[in-house]
């Protein structure tokens, strides 16, 4: 089974293992506001799972019926590690000033939400769209209009919005905000197993975890 | 108190001043504003295009752009290639495929135009020749779906 090479910590997961990770990481990012935590040893691992099953269609015999079986798979994985990709790109554009702001600001241990690739595109797409923002306009305008603050002008995610998830690990006592006035601020516990509509500010760092997983 | 009404009469038209220049700045403020919110807005959708129709904009479309556009949209789509070349092993991954659940294989396809010859993956070759019908592989259809030149026929 592939292993993951990424910091301390030895992973040994089976393809099955690994592919439910990758599917887990991705309807995380598909429905968290917010860019996520980046998974490069996911990527990787899956990448190589991939080239793998690649090579071994290659030596299979033609017409045998494991190779449509197989193939299928194939398209389905890479349609999945895609789709996770694809849903990190997009808002990596939507909130880039936001999402460089916050890898700039990182502290030494915390993990990166970008990968370098990621963060190269990101500082390329803000390079890119400043100066086209510059020649097409701002450098017509007067003076002291001639700058942008595009960190104030693009809209941040909006992390009060509602997610469904299903908890992993049982949580006790987590924090949750009043709605209105009258209400005040109360506990709950998660239970294993249980589904919850609830605001993604209030379980943030339980995604992060792994603790609990959106659906 | 004549030095004291000309005092508060010149206190007030210095008012008078700050406002009109305050106002007048707010409305500078707000059509920049107006035009960066379009500007942006335009640029969005040209980046839409690049996911849409591929590297090659149609020309009527590019014929709607701006130079500063083409030069945006050509390094965004340089960035995006550089980017998708570093994931996904030697080859990279193409992320602009598979952008649906695959349901199958193999799709049976109507050709819209003429297109020529069209390789598959064993070497053989199809002519894609206008209303003409095949069963091809679904990944090598995807690009030239999204193009226009065949249409997927749901039985």
């Amino acid at each position: 089974a592939p292993d993951s090479d990424g910091g301390s910590e030895e992973l040994v997961l089976t393809p099955a293992q690994l592919i439910r990770s990758l599917e887990q990481a991705w309807l995380n990012e598909k429905f968290a506001p917010e860019l996520l935590e980046s998974k490069p040893e996911i990527i990787e691992c899956v990448v190589e799972q991939l080239d793998h099953m690649e090579a071994n269609l290659k030596r299979a015999k033609k017409g045998d019926l494991k190779v449509s079986v197989h193939h299928m798979e194939i398209e389905r994985i890479r349609y999945v590690l895609s789709s996770y990709l694809r849903c990190r790109l997009v808002k990596i554009e939507k909130f880039f000033p936001h999402v460089l702001e916050k890898e700039k600001s990182r502290a030494e241990g915390e993990p990166s939400i970008l990968s370098p690739e990621e963060f190269a595109f990101a500082k390329e797409y803000m390079a890119n769209t400043e100066t086209y923002l510059k020649n097409a306009a701002l450098k017509h305008m007067p003076p002291n209009l001639q700058k942008v603050s595009l960190l104030k002008s693009v809209p941040k995610p909006n992390l009060d919005s509602f997610v469904f998830l299903r908890v992993l690990e049982r949580q006790e006592n987590i924090l949750v905000e009043p709605e209105t006035d009258e209400q005040r601020e109360y506990t709950i516990d998660l239970e294993e197993g249980s589904q919850h509509l609830i605001r993604y500010k209030t379980i943030a760092p339980l995604v992060a975890s792994g603790a609990v997983q959106l659906i | 108190a004549a030095s004291c009404r000309s005092r508060s009469e010149a206190k007030s038209g210095r008012t008078d001043l700050i406002f009109l220049i305050r106002f007048r700045h707010c409305c500078l403020l707000r059509n920049q504003r107006c035009v960066v919110a379009y500007l942006y807005d335009r640029l969005l959708r040209i980046r839409a295009l690049r996911w849409e129709y591929g590297s090659v904009l149609p020309s009527a479309i590019h014929f709607h752009m701006s130079a500063e556009e083409v030069e945006w949209f050509n390094r965004y789509k340089k960035s995006l290639a550089t980017y998708m070349r570093s994931v996904g092993g030697e080859e990279g991954l193409d992320l602009t495929q598979d952008i649906k659940p695959p349901k199958s294989l193999y799709i049976e396809v109507r050709c819209l135009k003429d297109y020529g010859e069209f390789e598959i993956d064993d070497g053989t070759t199809v002519l894609l020749k206008k209303n003409s019908q095949h069963f091809l592989p679904r990944w090598k259809c995807e690009q030239l779906i999204r193009q226009g030149v065949l249409e997927h026929v749901l039985s």
